[in-house]
């Protein structure tokens, strides 16, 4: 068999920190990068005698995320205590969600995979490429980070706890992901909705999202043992208390009896980047599939990506698997989430990237390619929006489409290039989008040469003046009065009866020269198209 | 008469009306726990320093005309699992010997705002496990009625202070008896609020679900005054209840003609000392002169509140504490020479948190977090804690239904007086069943409270605990105090 033969799944968890501004159970900043411990108190110092109080935006952030990624929100949910000793957990236990999580059962979408299905066994989307897959959520639930630990070789260790209490977003996928690739689409698609929400930052540098990956391999001739309902019934009611969540899950293609060889699984660790998430499958599909070829088994355990080597190899076994002796939190009570509450949440859910994507070709007119590009930035998509509506309002006459596309392109023209220069944000720029129309308008309609439109783009950002009046103080305006410009294309056939005599002959490639007398005549300021015409309107007159 | 004998209550009158000055209390106070406290050893901490100052700062402002507080110048002694802001609060325990918590605790707050004054910090069982206070790391306390017995537990030392006079009031914790049990061997009244009723925040846990704070007081217009300092909501506090909180001390001796007194027969029954099977009928009997009706009714899951108690207990405290590591404070046990004179600390982090737990705490702490880690361990917890937590439904249903048809439940608070010191040290199950009658009212939620109510042939206290319904505190001290103002020889000797 070759690894055409083998069919790659994977689930991923993906831990998110919630854009708020104070702890999950404290007060305490969550501000990055303040100096060690500073950023702690009695509650998340885990004192003797302090009590959690949770933080009402953390949860509402969470609904949020549940809400985009299509779940079911648990009403009443409660929280866990997972207890397991480490020096970055002051109290020794974590509190987290176990078998209530705050959300249930949705799906994210990413695009159709067709093309990329390791063993071509992928059912073809019924109206072709456009028509995403779904990729199952799980559960989403929250839980408090613990802080940092700094060994040294001295023989000892710091802890800074200004992390510990930060609150995250555990979300689990299903085992829906057969490829590397797919993970990474995955990934991707997550972390656009997420920072597109504003539910977090999504800064894998500074630890705001983190992912573990969880693969196995399966022979293909044995993939239909794998139709097992991926949900059983009551599953996430009741689970089992024999192992940690994540342990548990690899859909129905863990088999404990022996009985088959399918999919026992490795979950990876230390995954710092989409790219190293992919690199890191890729290894670990391709380790697997060679055990399997080989005759050997693949060992329930849990690897670590070394980004050095680029290989994973070997943290802990199944049989390391801590007992985590989860049990309901006596501290907090079940926290009920009402249907008003989650209606409020509902209503700050703005338009969805995929979704507005799509309303943007329609709508507007352009491109695919330039909807991507716009909605790629909610800042940016938002700007483009507010141009044309700008566009529309003054030019009744010019229908939506061509606006759309001619302010598309000087957003990802001159614009993006400007920002880019500049380092800075979309929500950083100064223009206003009725002043960016009114240049734009300037250039579509050929008023001024798209070299005098750039000219203007500059002074506008210099000295903040609108391109109106830069236009009318420079000058720049094109000469679009047939009979203005026909005075100057006389006087040019009048000063060059050369160039016109050789014209007539059929040397017509002199036409050029005398658009660029005309230009001089005119100081630049004639349109040539009309110039061009004009010109060859009296060549031919004579 | 000493000041120091006088009650909470007639303390802040005598201070109000400027009979008598706040320090002149603490000072008095201060001669008798010199002359007393050898003998009994009711404390951990003394602050005597910080008492006068607070003294003279309330004697100032009611000179200057200013209302003093509803606790004007009382002495309160304080269990040390209470944190107070920068008091040493040890818990009775090795590993937090020399904690001093950075903060307040929500009922130390209310009491420094209402100018109670904080005398010091009371012994107990190590982190409030035990029915005896011989269960503390710094040794334990006798019970001043007869001090070769022991005082109860694990509020014991509050017990014993308020008893001996050398606090004027106290405040304990209950997690399964450990106010109302004390105050039953020591002779005074003890109340354990409703669930939810008084913040934890502050108060170090021992099992999260069941921990309650409440007073020990010389009699119960005392509890009922402090219960109007430290009862209510705070936000701190996720579980404490948002609700009105009545003034307990009005209407305190309202008549109780018509009352319906339930009489549990679980509570009369197999282990229970004649005398004070002897005591409690006395005082039914005394209720119903007062015109109260007895009714008998049924708490049949009674005999499962020991065991389910001693799952969820230990399974909430193994997690509790096992912030007691080392790592951030309190006790670390000092590295193996072989490490030391390496010059590290440890080589093995697993070493350093076996060793400073297993040095930093005591027998009884160290059986319950076993006892835990392993109710709630992987294959066990369906089989124990789930288990136990369906047992403590059916025992709040017991309430339920019988508060159906009863305001209140009577029956004794403990099935044994006093015991003698070392007694029963070496046998914990006879030590747990010291809390058959009082554990089943924390895995209700429920309140209750014990006042005296007689004597053994031996003189040892009897404590009559009377339960009622969540959040109906102010029927309990009612009914208490209308046995205590016509039974009052039965109270602290000098109490009015
Ligand atoms: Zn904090």
């Amino acid at each position: 068999m070759d690894n055409m033969d083998y069919k790659i799944t994977i689930g991923l968890e993906v831990h998110t920190q919630l854009k708020t501004s104070s702890k999950l159970f404290c007060g305490c900043s969550t501000n990055f990068g303040a100096s060690p411990n500073s950023q702690t108190c009695p509650v998340c110092l885990g004192l003797p005698g302090v009590l959690p109080v949770v933080n009402r935006k953390a949860v509402a952030l969470a609904v949020k995320a549940a809400l985009a990624l299509n779940c079911k929100i648990n009403s009443p949910t409660k929280f866990d205590r997972k207890n397991y000793f480490y020096p970055d957990l002051p109290k020794n236990y974590q509190i987290s969600q176990y078998d209530l999580p705050l959300a249930k059962e949705g799906y994210l979408e990413i695009p159709n995979p067709k093309s990329r299905s390791p063993n071509g066994t992928e059912t073809p989307s019924y109206d072709g490429a456009q028509s995403p897959r779904r990729i199952g959520i799980t559960r989403a639930h929250l839980e408090e980070d613990a802080g940092k630990s700094m060994h040294s070789d001295a023989g000892y260790s710091l802890v800074d706890l200004n992390r510990t209490g930060v609150p995250l977003l555990e979300i689990v996928s299903e085992p829906d992901i057969n490829s590397p690739d797919q993970a990474h689409q995955y990934l991707t698609a997550l972390k656009e909705l997420l920072i597109y929400l504003e539910i977090s930052d999504c800064d894998m540098e500074k630890g705001s999202l983190r992912v573990d990956a969880n693969i196995s391999i399966s022979p293909v001739s044995d993939v239909s043992l794998r139709e097992v309902p991926r949900r059983a019934s009551g599953d996430d009611e009741v689970i089992s208390k024999s192992n940690e969540i994540a342990s548990s899950r690899q859909g129905g293609i863990r088999n404990d009896s022996g009985e088959t060889k399918l999919g026992v699984k490795t979950e990876i660790k230390n995954l710092n980047s989409f790219k190293f998430v992919a690199k890191a499958l890729e290894f670990e599909a391709n380790r697997q599939i060679e055990l399997l070829k080989s005759g050997k088994e693949v060992v329930q355990e849990t690897r670590l990506w070394d980004e050095d080597k680029q290989e994973t190899r070997p943290l802990r076994s199944k049989e390391d698997v801590q007992d985590y002796r989860y049990f309901p939190e006596p501290d907090l009570e079940p926290l009920v989430i009402n249907e008003g509450w989650i209606g409020q949440i509902r209503k700050t859910i703005p338009e969805l990237p995929a979704a507005r994507r799509v309303r943007f070709v329609n709508q507007y007119g352009i491109p695919e390619y330039d909807a991507d590009v716009l909605t790629a930035d909610k800042e940016l998509a938002n700007y483009f929006e507010e141009c044309v509506k700008s566009y529309n309002s003054t030019q009744r006459e010019r229908s939506p489409a061509s606006g759309g596309k001619a302010i598309s392109n000087w957003l990802m023209s001159e614009v993006a290039k400007y920002l880019n220069e500049q380092k800075m944000e979309m929500k950083d720029f100064k223009i206003k989008p009725q002043e960016l129309v009114e240049l734009v308008k300037f250039s579509a309609a050929r008023q001024i040469t798209s070299t005098a439109a750039k000219e203007v783009f500059g002074e506008m950002l210099k000295s903040g003046k609108s391109a109106t009046a830069i236009v009318s103080e420079k000058g720049l305006l094109q000469v679009s009065d047939q009979g203005e410009i026909e005075v100057f294309v006389k006087e040019a056939l009048k000063s060059n009866p050369q160039m016109a005599a050789d014209y007539k002959a059929g040397k017509t490639v002199v036409l050029q020269a005398l658009v660029g007398q005309v230009m001089r005549l005119s100081k630049g300021k004639s349109n040539p198209e009309i110039v061009r015409t004009l010109l060859q309107k009296h060549l031919s007159e004579k | 008469m000493e000041l120091c004998s006088l009650t909470g209550w007639q303390i802040k009158e005598l201070i109000s009306k400027k009979e008598v000055s706040a320090v002149a209390v603490v000072e008095d106070l201060f001669r008798h726990i010199a002359k007393t406290e050898p003998s009994i050893k009711a404390y951990l901490t003394l602050t005597q320093d910080y008492a006068l100052v607070q003294a003279g700062q309330i004697d100032a402002r009611i000179a200057r005309g200013e209302q003093p507080g509803l606790l004007a110048g009382i002495p309160v002694a304080i269990k040390d699992n209470i944190a107070t802001d920068g008091i040493r609060t040890t818990c009775g325990s090795k590993i937090l010997a020399n904690f001093v918590p950075p903060y307040d605790a929500y009922v130390i707050k209310r009491i420094k705002e209402e100018d109670g004054i904080i005398i010091g910090k009371t012994n107990l069982d190590e982190f409030a496990m035990g029915s005896s206070c011989e269960n503390s790391a710094f040794g334990p306390t006798a019970n001043p009625r007869d001090v070769s017995r022991v005082p109860g537990g694990s509020s014991g030392g509050s017990a014993a202070a308020v008893a001996s006079d050398m606090a004027c009031m106290a405040l304990g914790s209950d997690t399964g008896g450990s106010i109302r049990q004390p105050a039953a061997l020591c002779g005074i009244t003890g109340l354990k609020p409703t669930y939810g009723c008084v913040s934890r925040y502050g108060l170090v846990a021992f099992a999260s679900s069941l921990d309650q704070i409440g007073p020990l007081t010389k009699d119960t217009r005392d509890a009922a005054l402090l219960m109007n300092v430290i009862a209510g909501y705070d936000k701190q506090d996720s579980t404490s209840v948002n609700r009105p909180v009545p003034d307990f001390t009005k209407g305190l001796d309202g008549e109780i003609r018509g009352l319906k007194i339930g009489v549990p027969k679980e509570y009369f029954g197999q282990g229970l000392n004649e005398d004070i099977r002897d005591a409690v009928n006395q005082t039914l009997s005394a209720y119903e002169k007062l015109g109260a009706k007895l009714v008998e009714v049924s708490l049949p899951h009674t005999n499962y509140g020991i065991a389910t108690y001693y799952i969820i207990a230990p399974s909430e405290a193994c997690s509790n504490l096992a912030r007691y590591d080392g790592i951030h404070y309190g006790y670390r046990a000092t590295p193996a020479y072989a490490e030391a004179s390496a010059g590290r600390d440890y080589t093995d982090l697993i070493n350093m948190y076996s060793k400073s737990r297993s040095e930093g705490f005591g027998h009884e702490v160290k059986r319950r977090i076993m006892l835990g880690t392993f109710a709630l361990s992987s294959g066990y917890y369906e089989a124990y804690y789930n288990r136990a937590l369906k047992i403590r439904r059916l025992i709040k249903q017991d309430f339920d239904a019988a508060f159906n048809k009863v305001d209140v439940i009577m029956g004794p608070t403990s099935p044994i007086a006093a015991f003698k010191a070392g007694e029963k040290l070496a046998d914990p199950l006879q030590m747990y069943l010291c809390d058959v009658y009082t554990v089943t009212a924390n895995l209700a939620g429920i309140p209750g409270i014990s006042i005296p109510c007689g004597l053994t042939k031996e003189k040892l206290p009897v404590g009559l605990q009377i339960l009622g319904k969540a959040f109906d505190e102010a029927t309990l001290l009612k009914v208490a105090r209308a046995y205590e103002n016509v039974n009052s020889k039965h109270q602290a000797p000098n109490s009015k």
